[in-house]
């Protein structure tokens, strides 16, 4: 079982990949909002997984939760001032 | 088999319904993947973002939950499922407002 969770831990690791391809190389401001994002939702099912392979799981959960509302207010903010700032870049 | 090893033949079934789960919820996270990388603009990638993304992340996030048995930690796992449910559409539709009032065009046939 531990195996099993070690190759979800290496999988979504490389999907982290994919979405920091997008953040380094997004055309425009807001695909590297939205990458971050996703690597955040990433991160969060990562933490969990990481508690269920150290049987930390109560612990690691708060974590992940702190983790979900930094990522919102973090990026709402971001989202928030671009908009009132009205421009492409 | 008899009856006394039923507990132990339940828990083994339920470590094989969140092995599936969590299996399919890597599936649709692979899929998001894919249209993060292959999508044409910020409006088509923001739904790989948001609506294929949590999916995957409920099945993942649902899968665990459900290893871990009738426990406090499942209820702490969902809290944070329920979480995410609700934050991810709004961060994907404050930045798309913004990206549409900041006068990006969305993609259209004529641009392929």
């Amino acid at each position: 079982m531990k195996i099993f969770f070690l190759f979800v831990l290496i999988t979504i690791t490389l999907l982290i990949g994919v979405y920091l391809y997008r953040v380094l190389r997004g055309p425009t401001l807001f695909d590297r909002v939205l990458g971050l994002n996703g690597i955040s939702t990433k991160a969060i099912i990562l933490l969990i997984v990481i508690g269920t392979v150290y049987e930390r799981v109560d612990m690691f959960v708060d974590i992940s939760t702190g983790y979900a509302l930094v990522n919102l207010v973090g990026s709402l903010a971001i989202a928030k001032y671009l908009e009132a700032r009205g421009e492409v870049l | 088999m008899s009856l006394h090893d039923l507990p132990e033949v339940a828990g083994l079934l339920m470590s094989l319904v969140a092995v599936g789960l969590i299996l399919v919820g890597l599936f649709f996270l692979f899929v998001a993947a894919v249209g993060v990388l292959r999508l044409p603009d910020v409006f088509t990638r923001s739904h790989a973002v948001s609506l294929t993304d949590s999916l995957g992340a409920f099945f993942v996030l649902a899968g665990l939950a459900l290893y871990q048995g009738f426990s406090t930690n499942l209820f702490k796992i969902l809290m944070v499922l329920v979480l995410l449910f609700l934050l991810n559409p709004v961060i994907a539709h404050a930045t798309v407002r913004a990206a549409y009032r900041c006068g990006l065009k969305p993609w259209s046939k004529e641009d392929a």
